[in-house]
């Protein structure tokens, strides 16, 4: 799921920062069952959150890819 | 990668067993019957001992959540997770915390507690774990409908140092035991307060604990909603390990004894037992984490977490005060109105704080 963004394609981005469980894996979990397919990048910044969506996409036939700067992550996920 | 490794599922059920065996040798080693831990119980100590209420049976400062905080935190320090973070309506989460202890303490046991009661054999535990799962699945419908605290934000690193600080004050006033002239630190002589296991021996194993639950973001309130909400066992796993190690551990060391009459801190008064823990289910999922994890969190730096515990100490206070908390008699005089009380001002909370309430808003609009 890409947005066209003057001329460039973007993917869709969410923010779940500092945002009390379960809110970030549960706002992951509806903006995925929204798209349905395509890639979706999530910022997290605590280790729970990233591993929580991580499971729940997992489990749900995504993929995922992590990556960590500052103690916050870009999770990129796909399908 | 160890990192990874801790959030394995083998690892919370280590966790779990863990947890279950540590509570079953607190109990053998001198915590009160059933309670080898319990974070609302132990929390009500505190309280007492502090002077918070004058329970005289209940005033200890139970050095098991002085290791659960310091063991959360000396986790998040090496892997480097604590970070310290506050601004998500903290005065809503005392609310919360004040109103999961009065509701704990109608049950006589927070969800840790549940648990460790069903594994000694006590019967009346099952009408709690009723009451907890309904107070859950009523939170989890307000998640649904867009319920939210808001978000917190990094602060300063002495934020999230307030609630180690605390925790270290309360360690030394354990192991000095000053006496001013009010009383105070109260310790009791007789009755739960005056049962407990070295102080060593339950740090040392409370750190272990909150070392572990850190890691495996262990947390008895998560476990159900996960599998109820996004169909997740990952949680529920450990807690059922901890079930299941704790009963077993109960028969080797002699200490399962079924039945629902005369079980040790508990009473059979059905109807508030599953009304307690339907507050305490609530309250807890509405703040996002069962007691322990309130504590773990707050170790790694979440001061709205903080905030939760001492909303806990506060309501401890108020129920014995108040006459709220119930004894191995039943409800106290007061402990069924707290109940009702609680449930409509956490249900008031949870409406106004999720869309229902917008939606309302804007069809007067």
């Amino acid at each position: 799921m890409e947005k066209e963004n003057g001329g460039k394609k973007m993917n869709q981005r969410i923010d779940v920062r500092g945002l009390s469980c379960p809110l970030p894996v549960v706002t992951v979990r509806n903006k995925l069952l929204e798209i349905k397919k395509g890639i979706l990048e999530v910022l997290v910044d605590t280790g729970t959150s990233k591993e929580n969506i991580t499971r729940m996409v997992t489990n749900a036939g995504w993929k995922v890819v992590a990556r960590e700067e500052d103690g916050e992550y870009l999770l990129t996920i796909s399908k | 990668m160890l990192k990874e490794f801790f959030g394995s599922r083998k690892n919370i059920i280590f966790t779990g067993i863990f947890i279950g065996i540590s509570a079953a040798f607190l109990q053998k080693l001198g915590n009160p019957a059933n309670m080898g831990i319990c974070v609302a119980c132990m929390e009500r100590d505190i309280a007492g001992a502090l002077g918070l209420h004058r329970a005289e049976v209940v005033q200890y400062i139970r050095p098991e959540i002085i290791g659960f905080v310091f063991g959360s935190l000396i986790a998040a320090l090496i892997f480097k997770e604590f970070k310290a973070r506050s601004g998500s309506n903290p005065l809503i989460r005392f609310v919360l915390g004040f109103f999961a202890m009065i509701g704990a303490l109608v049950f006589l046991g927070c969800p840790w507690r549940t648990l460790l009661r069903l594994a000694g054999g006590d019967g009346n535990a099952l009408f709690g774990l009723a009451g907890l799962v309904a107070g859950v699945w009523i939170g989890i419908l307000f998640i649904k409908s867009g319920y939210n605290l808001g978000r917190n934000q990094k602060t300063y690193p002495i934020v999230g140092w307030i609630m180690p600080v605390i925790t270290v004050g309360l360690l030394l006033l354990l192991v000095f035991r000053p006496q001013l002239p009010s009383g105070t630190v109260f310790f009791s002589s007789k009755g739960p307060g005056a049962q407990h296991a070295p102080i060593f021996i339950a740090l040392i194993i409370a750190l272990a604990i909150g070392f572990f639950a850190q890691r495996t973001r262990f947390c008895t309130i998560a476990a159900v909603r996960d599998v109820i909400l996004i169909k997740d066992n990952y949680l529920v796993t450990g807690v059922i390990s901890l079930l299941i190690a704790a009963f077993i551990s109960n028969l080797i060391l002699k200490q399962f004894h079924p039945g629902f009459e005369g079980q040790p801190i508990a009473h059979s008064n059905q109807l508030w037992n599953f009304g307690g823990m339907v507050l305490a289910g609530l309250a807890f999922t509405l703040a996002g984490g069962c007691p322990g994890r309130q504590l773990f969190l707050s170790g790694e730096g979440d001061a709205d977490a903080a905030v939760f515990v001492l909303g806990m100490i506060v309501g401890a206070g108020f129920a014995h005060n108040f006459a709220t908390a119930s004894s191995p008699k039943g409800p106290g005089l007061w402990g069924p109105a707290s109940v009702i009380v609680g449930l409509v001002i956490c249900l008031i909370i949870a409406f106004s704080m999720s869309d229902l309430w917008k939606k309302r808003m804007e069809a007067k609009r």
